[in-house]
């Protein structure tokens, strides 16, 4: 079936569509903070304790976007809090964070009666089954984290490239930094409603590392990876439509396939230039 | 009138044993000083406290008359090079910006009015052709420049140099020597070095620290205040720059 017909047909591939194009926003405009800071493995801490969120508002009966949300910013504000206080324990935490996060979901799903075959669209996503109300969700989310980002450009590019210089010249470093990581946990909820926790990194990382190959700004960056993630996302969506494949897991597939390929023509191509 | 950085019995402890015991300083407004003195001396750990980083056990420090961490606003400091990635993805003019924060608007991206005096600050670094280039394609006297540059963006009344001649050969360390040497006429400039040889010929005033501290006039340093200060006899070195 066509993907592009069937979009004017269907508007579950509509919202699937609105919904990708909003996660490449959201990676695109935190992906190379992520990536030029280094806190991927953070990233990932916090994707993986959304499910924690996740199975507590399923428990409860509550839609499990806002317990997304709520396990994010919490798991946000504890990582950072300890890594300011004390660095020297940061990688076990995040490791403890994430596992600890897994574990209370996968326990508060084991008890919530019924029938459990949402874990697995937790874990890889259901871009196809995203509801009109948590699409609006999600884009306030991304206008949210657009508008904080414009407010706090220099301040977010002074304490990435240089904290002790932003410090002395009166930026609140730490202040900003928790900021900046509470529009991480925010991207990461964006971002599990379409390829889910476990995949998230991928999309949060791949499109910003591709851009810093091509491009020398935090900007030029973001506006490159917002342009790969739809790319990927999109493409990712009609083949995987098209072939009846999972969405997350091609989405993933294209992202890593470009990413592994420009990392290796990279040096080809130099080496040939120079003969 | 307030001198620009006033030190009174300054105490400061990591552990135990202290790293700077009650230091005396005083520069005087427009001076050039140099601070040197061995590794572990306790010259980057006073820089820290003078910038407002640091919090002394006891003590008076004050910047323009202001705690430091008002009077920091008025000192351009410009760090070794360990204090951020080279491979930043950040352009020569984007560094140099990074001086105004703190100054004019705190949001949004920077104005115009900032990126005319980043532009100044480049003309006077003589970086102004660099400006779009990464910092990871600079070598090591265009980088020290560009921190020159983001320290003058700041518009400040003093300079702090921490050793800014570390990664930079000869010719480039007397080029940017003669850089300072004009900036001098209208900025107070603290430069911490350890080497005291070189500097000499360039400051007013050298400022030894090994936990405490001792003052001179450059044309008094010699070879009995070396030995005292690093603990052992040393020679002095006469460099014949032109």
């Amino acid at each position: 079936m066509d993907f592009l017909a069937s979009l004017a047909d269907y508007a579950f591939l509509r919202n699937a569509l609105f919904g990708g194009l909003l996660a490449s926003a959201a990676c695109g405009l935190m992906g190379p903070y992520v990536v030029v800071r280094r806190i991927g493995y953070l990233a990932g801490g916090i994707a993986h304790s959304v499910l924690g969120g996740m199975g507590l508002a399923y428990f409860l009966g509550g839609s499990p976007i806002w317990g997304a949300l709520a396990a994010a910013l919490a798991a946000a504000m504890i990582i950072g809090w300890v890594s300011l206080r004390a660095s020297e324990q940061e990688d076990t935490l995040i490791g403890a964070v994430w596992a600890v996060g897994m574990a209370a979901g996968i326990m508060f799903i084991s008890r919530t009666p019924g029938y459990n075959a949402d874990l697995m669209s937790y874990l890889f996503g259901s871009i196809l089954l995203i509801p009109d109300r948590d699409l609006w969700l999600l884009a306030s989310l991304v206008v949210l984290m657009g508008l904080v980002v414009t407010l706090f450009y220099r301040q977010f590019l002074a304490i990435a490239f240089d904290p002790e210089f932003a410090r002395i010249r009166g930026v609140r470093v730490e202040l900003m930094y928790l900021l900046l990581l509470c529009l991480v946990a925010l991207t990461v909820v964006v971002l599990v409603q379409v390829v889910g926790l476990i995949l998230v990194i991928a999309l949060l990382t791949l499109p910003a590392a591709l851009a810093a190959r091509f491009v020398r700004s935090l900007f030029a960056m973001m506006v490159i990876a917002t342009m790969l993630g739809v790319i990927f996302t999109i493409s990712g969506l009609a083949v995987s439509f098209q072939r009846d494949l999972p969405a997350g897991a091609t989405i993933i597939l294209i992202a890593g396939s470009a990413y592994f390929i420009v990392s290796l023509a990279g040096p080809l191509t130099r080496r040939i230039g120079s003969r | 009138m307030n001198p620009a950085i006033h030190i009174a019995n300054l105490t400061f402890r990591y552990a135990t044993p202290p790293v700077l015991d009650h230091v005396d300083l005083e520069v005087r407004e427009g001076e050039f000083l140099g601070l040197v003195g061995p590794n572990g001396g306790g010259k980057s750990t006073l820089l820290k406290i003078v910038l407002g980083l640091l919090k002394p056990e006891s003590g008076t420090v004050e910047v323009l008359g202001k705690p430091p961490r008002i009077g920091r606003e008025s000192i351009g400091y410009v760090p070794q090079f360990a204090t951020f990635r080279r491979d930043f993805p950040i352009s020569v003019e984007d560094t140099v910006l990074l001086g105004r924060l703190g100054k004019g608007g705190a949001i949004g991206p920077f104005g115009r009015r900032d990126r005319e005096i980043a532009r100044q600050a480049m003309r006077e670094a003589r970086i102004s052709d660099l400006h779009g280039r990464p910092i990871e394609t600079l070598s090591g006297g265009q980088l020290q420049r560009t921190l020159v540059a983001r320290a003058l963006a700041c518009e400040p009344q003093i300079l702090l140099l921490d050793e800014p001649t570390a990664n930079i050969d000869q010719r480039g360390e007397m080029d940017i020597f003669d850089l300072f040497e004009s900036l001098n006429q209208r900025l107070t400039i603290v430069l911490v070095s350890h080497d005291i040889a070189f500097i000499s010929k360039y400051v007013h005033r050298v400022a030894c620290l090994n936990q405490t501290l001792i003052c001179h006039q450059t044309e008094n340093i010699n070879g009995e205040i070396i030995s005292e200060l690093y603990g052992e006899p040393m020679r002095i070195i006469h460099h014949n720059h032109g």
